[in-house]
């Protein structure tokens, strides 16, 4: 979604928005600066934001590499290391849960798995999740939201009372009730791939309402303007106008709430490994992580520290780029 | 307002019994599709031929899914008798049917547990709409001041810890380091001290979330309300800084404060099921975690109908309390 500029100015950086963004209101102002470039402008200075940015790029990197960084330290994530554990109390010997230069972050209890490699890896399933499902709820939210919004009556009626409905029920209830009757295997897919995307589809289908309702209500009032009235005088069909004048200008919104969206699912993707329907073991993840750290928080309260923390450090960063994004991206905002 | 409120609850009603169909389906349909066996898991892996077909009859798992929603639903209001393998049992109304696990009926657990889920839930309500909403309205009236940076950075890091690991960092350090608590949960009707001393934890790293949550919202909508035109007219009619903001700022900022309220409140009362799971409640949420697992259908259904009832009448309340708190909403 990187948009190349065109302005011939001295700060040429890459844009973060959308190049659709650039036709967004204000082009003829200041200089004919377009929104991605203001809210370039913007990020730029924001530090907060943009140290969040770096740190989702760097989580990023290593889900990616996940397999060359743990080859790197030497450890895999389901070795055990029986002789790091205590036989009588079944901790890892050793101080801080057995850190070692071994075990950056020392081992599991009774097992003795490094728990550095596994913390790589469950990145891996952390990150894939919290984007993919975003991914699902945008593409469900904006097409159902955009279709609502423009065609109004009964097509408008029926999507706007399933979005209710949607957001009225108990959700974590209904996506843990989901997930846990999937089938072991299905398409092809088995173990962990078929937990990863049942979760994956779940969660996405419970976020696309609030995604809905923003895009429903931006193109109500957008398909009142007078270019879209213009478009059409001129002839443009129904799709012409949906795709080539209303969804361009749909993007900074929608871009806002997939950023506030993906921490979000991260924070669901592990509540449900925490509560044992998500991933399974031995497969990594952070949320299991914690759930087996349940048993050892007074005698090896390392072992509940790392994921969480691991946790709490991507959840954050994605939130501070996220609220960063925004204000960027707010059209009331100063230029 | 009458017609308004007759026009809601029937809107509720319907929701409800399309809840009930979903949940239905999600336990009927999906395993029929896997190609899983209900009555099997009832009975148990070894079990006989002939005693999956009793179970099957006793519990009407042959009759078409419609069926098994009517009785359902019948049972609720009505009572229901279940006969089948030679014994008749009957289950007096409301009749939430028997678990398929332990064979308790539905009802009384769903009695037992809730007011440890009420009692969370509003204990926690409490201190988050206190502390939350008085953060966020310091916040936005010291704009960019040394506590509103203070104060976001740690509602910014509320709202980015999960529960599950600030309720364990919580216990790890209060129970087994400081042991102030230890960690039981004691039901009310024991003591009103000792389960008041067993709730303080689970309700003070609760609220941390949501006070963070509603501290980033109140500031936000402060600060646009602040920038209104009648709130300009109010100081320039030389009305005192404490009524400007007391009075007409707050009325506003509260509007979608309690819209949030509700949504939240109407769904932790239905189930706290990570804050239960956390501190080893017995509540309704660990209740229906329990019966996720074990495929227990009929508690499932109870607490899905009372989690949505919870949510349903949580924002026909709020709803109702808009016309109150805004004079420009009208329920029509």
């Amino acid at each position: 979604m990187t948009a190349p500029l065109h302005e011939p100015t001295a700060e040429a950086a890459p844009s973060a928005a959308d190049e659709a963004a650039v036709a967004t209101a204000g082009v003829k102002a200041v200089q004919g600066r377009s929104l991605g470039r203001i809210a370039w402008g913007r990020l730029k200075r924001d530090k907060l934001a943009l140290t969040g940015g770096v740190v989702v790029l760097v989580l990023i990197v290593i889900a990616l590499l996940a397999p060359v960084i743990t080859n790197l330290v030497g450890q895999d994530p389901n070795d055990y290391h029986e002789n790091l554990i205590d036989p009588l109390f079944g901790t890892p010997t050793g101080s801080l849960g057995g850190i070692s230069g071994d075990h950056l972050l020392g081992v599991e209890p009774v097992n003795g798995r490094d728990i550095f490699a596994r913390i790589v890896y469950g990145a891996q399933i952390s990150l894939l999740v919290g984007f993919l499902s975003a991914v699902v709820a945008v593409i469900l939210g904006t097409v159902l939201g955009i279709l609502a919004g423009f065609f109004g009556g009964w097509v408008d009626s029926v999507i706007s009372r399933v979005m209710d409905g949607l957001l009225a029920f108990p959700q974590l209830l209904f996506i843990i009730a989901l997930v846990s009757v999937m089938p072991n295997s299905m398409l092809g897919l088995t173990g962990t791939g078929v937990r990863v995307f049942v979760m994956i589809l779940v969660i996405g289908f419970f976020g696309w309402p609030y995604i809905g309702r923003v895009v429903r209500g931006q193109t109500l009032s957008l398909r009142e303007r007078e270019y879209v009235e213009a478009a059409r005088s001129l002839g443009a069909g129904r799709f012409y106008i949906l795709f080539k004048e209303l969804l361009p200008n749909l993007v900074a919104p929608i871009i806002v709430y997939t950023t506030m969206m993906i921490p979000t699912n991260i924070l669901t993707e592990a509540a449900l490994s925490f509560l044992g329907v998500g991933v399974k073991p031995p497969t990594a993840s952070w949320g299991q992580m914690l759930s087996s750290a349940i048993d050892y928080y007074d005698s090896d309260p390392m072992y509940m520290v790392v994921p969480g923390v691991a946790i709490f450090i991507t959840v954050l960063a994605f939130n501070l780029f996220g609220d960063g994004v925004r204000d960027a991206l707010d059209p009331k905002g100063s230029r | 307002m009458l017609a308004y409120l007759i026009r809601r609850l029937f809107a509720a009603a319907v929701m409800l019994v399309v809840i009930i169909l979903v949940v239905f389906s999600i336990f009927f349909l999906v395993p029929k599709w896997a190609g899983v066996d209900i009555a099997l898991s009832f009975v148990g892996k070894q079990a006989d031929p002939a005693a999956v077909e009793g179970v099957r009859e006793k519990l009407g798992l042959a009759e078409p899914i419609y069926s098994q929603v009517w009785e359902f639903f019948k049972g609720i209001f009505a009572g229901r008798t279940y006969s089948g393998g030679g014994d008749v049992t009957h289950c007096a109304a409301p009749c939430f049917g028997y678990s398929f696990k332990s064979e308790q009926a539905v009802w009384p657990v769903l009695t037992d547990r809730f007011p440890v889920t009420l009692g969370l839930a509003l204990g926690a309500a409490v201190l988050w709409l206190v502390f939350g909403v008085a953060a966020g309205v310091l916040s936005a009236l010291k704009r960019g001041s040394l506590w509103d940076r203070g104060a976001m950075v740690v509602a910014l890091s509320g709202v980015s810890l999960p529960i599950y690991f600030t309720g364990l960092l919580a216990s790890a350090i209060f129970v087994f380091g400081l042991k102030w608590f230890d960690g039981r949960y004691v039901p009310l009707s024991d003591s009103f001290s000792g389960w008041f001393g067993s709730m303080i934890l689970p309700w003070v790293t609760l609220a941390f979330l949501y006070a963070a949550m509603y501290a980033r919202i109140t500031r936000a909508t402060m600060m646009e309300i602040l920038g209104e035109d009648y709130i300009r007219t109010a100081r320039a009619k030389g009305l005192k800084e404490q009524v400007v903001i007391g009075k007409h700022a707050m009325r506003s900022t509260m509007t979608p404060i309690l819209t949030m309220l509700g949504m939240d409140l109407g769904a932790l009362i239905g189930g706290a099921i990570l804050t239960e799971t956390t501190f080893s409640l017995p509540g309704l949420g660990q209740a229906v975690l329990n019966a996720i697992k074990n495929q227990d259908l009929p508690i499932i259904l109870g607490v899905t109908l009372i989690t949505s009832l919870a949510v349903l009448i949580a924002n026909l309340v709020v709803d109702v309390l808009y016309a109150v708190i805004d004079p420009r909403v009208r329920l029509a």
